[in-house]
């Protein structure tokens, strides 16, 4: 990928074929596009409406408790001995991840839509519960397809949603992750096209999910922007965020892709390396087209998608958003990936110094920041997006650790 | 380009009924006994084959063909193979239609323009790939037409006026309208709303309409051959290749004559359904 042309902005994709680059489109069935074509046309309204803003604002600051902090992390960077580090405290949205971005401003779209019944699919189960949460704040049925393996061993977050009011059906089909889960809530969207809402919960889809998913997320870019203004009066040097499918790297990343000092870093999911089991679809994959879009797919010689693994479920998709697929090929995003050895021993880390237990999707960010901070000048500024707290995933360390609950 | 797909709907044309669609899975249960029920499809009454390439994810698929891709798939099928598959039939079959139908990643990988020349250069008619809308036409729609192969559109429900002319506009062969919104092998339709669907396309195209989706009987195949072109039936047959099977998903002495047997009866179903109108 040498040699390209830069664009003059890196913030003007998608195109109005929803592509980015090669990436992105609109890859679904007959049925879905007429219903698709009219979600765009609606968000282009909302967009430009004040008041659709004026609204999602309101709930941001009382419901979600934004804006999330920009938090020095004193003792990791004393620990590290290099950059100076910053959290951006997505885990402490109401729901307790950056998901909870996205939905709300899914869900207001959906009630002037006129649209009552909602689905979603999850991973990890925090898009789903941050859709059930929300769809009980506002009286609408909500359906949740999620993975029967991910059931498995995400079940607090399965019984969260179910608290909350919402249906979760374990999708039994194919490899039973994530993957499926997707594949399961477009086949419900296709048979309940006329009152049904799709609250997709990642930058990834077709057209318009990516746009209109990280135009919901890049309030955590925004805000950390004003944010570091204020603490250090100038702009961070370098960005790190997990990246399954990508939604909360994409809201921190986008608001800074045009400011070329800012060096941005994407880790994905190396599972148990990049030679072994892993979920590092641009490290490992190539472009192919699954879930209405093209983008970087692990897959075999012949095009059938294969299953991502990582140890956090919230990583274990076998693709990425088509929007980090072009970023990557015009170099302005460099991907790396952390193994989940890495991710865990990155969790306890951070548990211990900073007394903020991560998700093990942000596990993975904070891995690769042990791993170059120590290298860095102590005037270098580092965010981490911590998208999310890690209280789902103690079940699942604990057993790793060989610790009973 | 179309001559073999013309020359099949003119013959039944002329003998006053619908065509019969039948679907099956390449490689399903494996690939010799899927070569075979390729081969006895025509004998049992099929007028025009549709051969469904497997995917691990076919989102516009129930549970039956789901089931039969991954069948598919265990049993080492590749779409090299299906392509294969359509060469072999070809020997002993120069006027069966055949129709691809599938989803776009494994062509994509496996290259367009290879794919295409092979599919036209093996007997392959046209192709129905799911999740390729009028509005990435130029992926595959308009390589295939200049190749001389159908690209064969799917009409719906959600399909309305204002929108059914994009969606017919390169659609070659015939155009398949899904008689449900939802995915293959759901409700059974309601066969009047289908047979004002069927006149609603006929105003806006003169190619046959072939109706498909819900379709699981013979009695159901006449009640849609009274309305339209042609019927196709899918999952019916599928889940009869899988009730053949014995327990490790191999198949047995019943499973060819199993597929034969409903498909002569789906073919009986398709010629009452003038007569009966």
């Amino acid at each position: 990928m040498t040699a390209q042309p830069q664009p003059n902005t890196f913030r003007m994709g998608p195109d109005e074929r929803g592509r980015f680059g090669i990436y992105g489109g609109r890859f679904v069935a007959e049925t879905l596009m007429p219903l698709i074509l009219d979600l765009e046309k609606e968000y282009q309204a909302a967009k430009t409406d004040p008041a659709f803003h004026a609204e999602m604002n309101g709930y941001r600051t009382h419901y979600i408790g934004r804006p999330s902090p920009l938090y020095f992390a004193e003792r990791l960077t004393e620990h590290l001995g290099g950059a100076k580090i910053y959290l951006k405290r997505e885990e402490l949205n109401h729901t307790g991840s950056h998901k909870v971005n996205n939905v709300l401003g899914q869900i207001l779209l959906a009630r002037r839509m006129g649209k009552e019944r909602i689905i979603a699919e999850t991973g990890a189960g925090s898009h789903g519960v941050a859709t059930a949460t929300l769809c009980a704040r506002f009286g609408l049925k909500c359906i949740v397809y999620m993975g029967a393996v991910d059931v498995a061993r995400q079940a607090p977050n399965v019984f969260r949603m179910k608290m909350l009011g919402a249906e979760v059906v374990p999708v039994e089909s194919g490899s039973k992750t994530l993957k499926d889960a997707l594949n399961e809530a477009l086949r419900d969207w296709v048979a309940n096209v006329h009152d049904t809402f799709y609250c997709i919960g990642t930058v990834a889809g077709p057209h318009p999910y990516p746009e209109m998913v990280r135009d919901f997320q890049s309030v955590i870019g925004d805000e950390t922007k004003a944010q570091m203004q204020e603490a250090e009066g100038r702009l961070p040097d370098s960005l790190f965020a997990c990246v399954g499918g990508g939604s909360n790297a994409m809201g921190l990343f986008h608001p800074f892709l045009d400011d070329p000092e800012v060096a941005i870093y994407g880790v994905e999911a190396a599972g148990h390396g990049l030679s072994g089991l892993n979920a590092a679809s641009i490290a490992g994959g190539a472009p192919g087209i699954l879930h209405g879009n093209r983008t970087y797919l692990l897959m075999d010689r012949d095009g059938q998608i294969e299953e991502g693994h990582s140890i956090s479920a919230g990583l274990d998709y076998p693709g990425v958003g088509p929007e980090h697929a072009w970023l990557n090929d015009v170099g302005r995003v460099k991907y790396l990936s952390a193994t989940d050895d890495e991710a865990v021993e990155a969790f306890q880390v951070l548990s211990k110094l900073e007394g903020i237990i991560p998700a093990l999707e942000s596990a993975h960010a904070i891995a690769k920041v042990i791993e170059l901070a120590p290298d860095m000048p102590k005037d270098h500024l580092m965010v981490v997006n911590l998208s999310g707290r890690g209280d789902k995933d103690v079940p699942q360390i604990a057993e790793r650790l060989g610790s009973s609950l | 380009m179309t001559a073999r797909l013309d020359a099949r709907f003119a013959q039944a044309s002329a003998q006053g009924r619908a065509a019969l669609v039948t679907f099956v899975t390449a490689g399903d249960p494996d690939h010799e006994t899927s070569l075979e029920i390729l081969r006895a499809l025509p004998k049992a009454g099929a007028d025009i084959i549709e051969l469904g390439m497997p995917f691990t994810d076919p989102m516009a698929d129930g549970p039956a063909i789901q089931a039969a891709g991954l069948r598919a798939l265990a049993a080492g099928e590749t779409l090299v193979k299906t392509l294969d598959l359509v060469r072999a039939f070809r020997e002993q079959d120069q006027t069966t239609p055949i129709i691809l139908m599938g989803y776009y990643n494994p062509i994509y990988v496996h290259g367009v323009e290879r794919f295409l020349d092979e599919a036209r250069d093996f007997g392959v008619d046209g192709l129905i790939v799911v999740d390729l809308p009028p509005e990435e036409d130029e992926e595959l729609c308009l390589p295939a037409l200049s190749v001389g192969l159908a690209f064969i559109r799917l009409a719906t429900p959600t399909t309305d006026d204002k929108r059914l002319p994009a969606v017919l506009k390169n659609t070659a062969g015939f155009v398949y309208y899904v008689s449900v919104a939802g995915i293959t092998g759901s409700a059974t339709p309601d066969f009047n709303v289908v047979g004002a669907a069927v006149t609603r396309l006929k105003r806006h195209t003169k190619l046959p309409v072939a109706v498909g989706f819900g379709v699981k009987t013979p009695e159901h195949a006449a009640a849609i051959a009274a309305a339209a072109d042609a019927v196709v039936v899918g999952s019916a047959i599928v889940d009869t290749v899988a009730k053949s099977l014995d327990g490790e998903n191999r198949a047995t002495a019943s499973t060819v004559p199993a597929v034969a047997d409903l498909v002569s009866r789906l073919a009986a179903g398709v010629r009452r359904g003038r007569a009966a109108a």
